[in-house]
């Protein structure tokens, strides 16, 4: 696979804190490819995910997105990128309305756009109503659907979602995936963490294993299927069986 | 062995958690070996107790006799710790309503709320003795060992008065929930409590100021006019005061009356306590009513969207900005002084411009905090496009940009009665506003804008080096207008604690 086909590209990546969270990491995922990213927790899937989004400075290795070097021109690489995490970042004292318009100042959209994106995206979450309305009383459902419009009204080529539909209930975690799966249509490149196997069973094409700070398996699910152990029919049985095996190894 | 959900039990409970709580405040959640905190401890008392020699030892060591003047200083002396320790009561008693962590847990159990809120409006109280204590603890004890042991009894006198003011809280916040309702309660009540906090200091330096063209908070209290038209020494007013000075009788009366009101305001408002908690709870899921419908965005730069919302922020969260004006309300009586001494001495300066150099300073300390760590959306601001620099700078102007807009009418004024004693005031409150920002920029860290009340705990090395920089840019300023040759003793002092706190800042990823 040639760079210039790639969305992310991840070299050597390694960070500690206390003791390394991520070792020597090495990952490629396609431009318009729908990538989960699973692991056990304090695997080290967040950390991985705050170092491409510019949230944490890697230790050692090298971040490319789009082929900009994440850590020579993080501005180049955050302007194509957008970062939703489990916890919405979102002003309690603005409205919707008002938190797009931060957002699309700060990625600097033009006004009349980000306005027609806007209208478009809080219709197409079900925000319209609340559009006008503070967040602070809002649910952890509407406040995700919020922070993911904050998200994809710059239009970003590559999303990083860190377990974005935990809290959600089935109504909203329908229209958060109905909404991800038209951008991967549309030829965004989609990076998900998520606990929720039959998500990532569905929607991604291809799944990576992370478990002590690396990367355990990688492919699609069939691929996976075929370097677990002999039965292991569903993805849950090939994460538990894969993380086992890394276990006893280590 | 004590009964579950009993009042016992409720208190030991509560006592646990007060008791991690505080350990926590004192360690600033840092590992901190206990020496080094006991060290700091018996440092800070032994300069506090110092400081309170300085100032009533040679009057406490001549004797003091019960006269009305005595009275008078004492029971003016105890209003302003009484107004201190109303304003903290009024703080607390609202949090015991509105804080969740476990108050969900604890209603929704079979335990009996009226036990829980009895333990919480006596822990208030107690917190409320502490603080009085800490405050008043120094001038008694010198007092104490200067005039004799009858002195001890203020201890007493503050106990009664914080079992007072307590009480006044919690009959004033359910006034408020049956009144107004439990959506405004919280920011009356906390408003409130910041006036009453002020309001008497301010008060009695607009008195001084008007009578007598004093800034001080004590002219008012030596004047022979107040002593002559307040009652005879056989009043009520003046139980406290004889209370302090060990007369058992008064102390009694006094106690009682204190602890006798606490006890009836614990059970008249625990009755409601459940509804009106269970009402505050309801808070979090309610919905504001829309605000003012728009269609376009406003074309803004990166620097102007971070600008725009920070004022946006910090002028719809009521609180905060009570918070920020209570600092500018400490701006009055300088301010109501220039007026009064336009063009007539230029002396006043001298006590003007230092007031105001400081007060810039605690202003800029407060928004800078809420400015650079206060961020409800770290992770998107950090992600977004904008480099580190254009971020901080775009902070720091809204900062530069809210002091500028208190202090220009001020500075002006000043202008047009002393055009030298204005650019000194203009440069004063630059240097005493750039410090406590650079402060906080060294010491920031990532919070949410709610824990703008502990921010003075995170961090004590920033906080006084914060409070000593103001301090000393305001004398500083002072001394340029008196005696500018010796300025630059508090100008090298302040930058010392500059570097001082620019030395101990924390290192490491921000």
């Amino acid at each position: 696979m040639g760079s210039s086909e790639l969305a992310l590209e991840i070299k050597g990546l390694s960070k500690s804190f206390d003791k390394p969270a991520v070792r020597g990491l090495d990952l490629a995922v396609k431009k318009g490819e729908f990538y989960a990213l699973l692991g056990p927790n304090g695997a080290g899937k967040t950390t991985i995910l705050r170092m491409v989004a510019g949230l944490l400075q890697p230790d050692a290795g090298r971040i490319s997105v789009f082929g900009h070097d994440a850590k020579r021109a993080p501005l180049a690489a955050k302007r194509i990128m957008a970062w939703v995490s489990d916890e919405p970042m979102v002003y309690d004292r603005l409205t919707p309305f008002e938190y797009l318009e931060f957002v699309a100042g700060l990625w600097q959209v033009e006004a009349e756009t980000a306005a027609k994106r806007s209208a478009e995206l809080l219709d197409w979450l079900g925000l319209s109503e609340n559009a006008h309305a503070r967040c602070g009383g809002f649910s952890k459902g509407m406040l995700q659907k919020v922070a993911l419009a904050g998200a994809l009204v710059h239009e970003p080529s590559l999303i990083i979602l860190d377990e974005p539909l935990t809290g959600l209930d089935a109504g909203s975690a329908r229209q958060v995936k109905d909404v991800l799966r038209k951008r991967v249509a549309d030829g965004v490149t989609i990076i998900m963490t998520t606990h929720i196997l039959e998500v990532a069973e569905r929607m991604a094409e291809r799944i990576g294993v992370i478990a002590q700070g690396r990367l355990i398996a990688e492919g699609t699910l069939e691929e996976l299927r075929a370097s677990a152990s002999e039965g292991s029919a569903t993805l849950e049985d090939i994460f538990l069986d894969l993380v086992a095996r890394n276990e006893v190894a280590a | 062995m004590i009964a579950p959900n009993s009042l016992g039990w409720f208190a030991r409970h509560e006592l646990g958690l007060a008791l991690r709580d505080w350990s926590a405040m004192m360690s600033a959640g840092k590992p901190v070996r206990r020496a080094v905190l006991a060290a700091i401890f018996v440092v800070v008392t032994i300069i506090l107790h110092a400081i309170a020699y300085a100032l009533i030892g040679s009057w406490a060591g001549a004797g003091i006799g019960p006269d009305k003047q005595t009275l008078v200083w004492l029971s003016g002396g105890g209003l302003i710790f009484f107004t201190v320790m109303l304003s903290q009561a009024m703080e607390s008693v609202t949090r015991a309503y509105y804080a969740r962590s476990d108050l969900d847990l604890i209603l929704s159990s079979p335990a009996n709320p009226r036990a829980l809120f009895a333990v919480r409006t006596s822990a208030v109280a107690l917190t409320t003795v502490g603080l009085a204590a800490l405050l008043a603890g120094p001038a008694i004890n010198v007092l104490a060992l200067t005039d004799g042991a009858h002195w001890l009894f203020a201890y007493v006198v503050l106990i009664a008065l914080s079992a007072f003011a307590t009480a006044l809280a919690i009959f004033f916040t359910a006034f408020l929930f049956k009144m107004v309702g439990a959506k405004k309660t919280r920011l009356i009540s906390q408003i409130a409590a910041a006036v009453v906090g002020a309001g008497f200091i301010i008060g009695l330096q607009v008195v001084g100021i008007l009578t007598y063209g004093s800034l001080s908070r004590f002219t008012m209290l030596n004047s022979a006019d107040l002593v002559a038209a307040m009652p005879p020494d056989t009043s009520v007013i003046w139980l406290p005061a004889k209370a302090a000075m060990g007369d058992v009788a008064s102390l009694l009366k006094v106690l009682l009356a204190g602890v006798g009101i606490l006890t009836l305001a614990i059970v008249f408002a625990s009755a409601g306590f459940a509804r009106y908690a269970v009402a505050a709870a309801g808070l979090a899921h309610a919905k504001s009513a829309a605000q003012r419908v728009r269609t376009s965005f406003a074309i803004l730069s990166q620097k102007q969207s971070l600008r725009a919302k920070e004022f946006k922020l910090l002028l719809r969260d009521p609180w905060l900005l009570s918070q920020s004006l209570m600092q500018i309300l400490y701006l009055v009586p300088p301010a109501l002084m220039l007026w009064l001494n336009f063009g007539q001495s230029s002396s006043i300066y001298v006590v003007v411009v230092p007031v105001i150099v400081m007060a810039s300073g605690q202003l800029a300390g407060g928004l800078a905090w809420l400015a650079i760590s206060g961020e409800d959306a770290a992770d998107l601001v950090a992600s977004a496009p904008v480099s580190p620099r254009d971020i901080l700078v775009a902070k720091i102007q809204s900062v530069i940009g809210a002091i500028a807009l208190v202090l220009t009418p001020l500075l002006l004024l000043i202008a047009l009665g002393s055009l030298s004693a204005a650019l000194v005031t203009a440069l004063g409150c630059t240097l005493a506003a750039g410090s406590a920002t650079a402060i906080q920029l060294w010491f920031r860290s990532q919070a949410k804008r709610s824990m703008f009340r502990r921010r003075q705990v995170s961090s004590r090395v920033a906080t006084l080096s914060e409070a000593f920089a103001s301090i000393l840019w305001a004398g500083t300023a002072a001394l340029l207008i008196s005696l500018p040759m010796l300025a630059f003793i508090p100008a090298i002092l302040a930058t010392g604690a500059l570097v001082f706190a620019f030395a101990l800042r924390p290192r490491g990823e921000a």
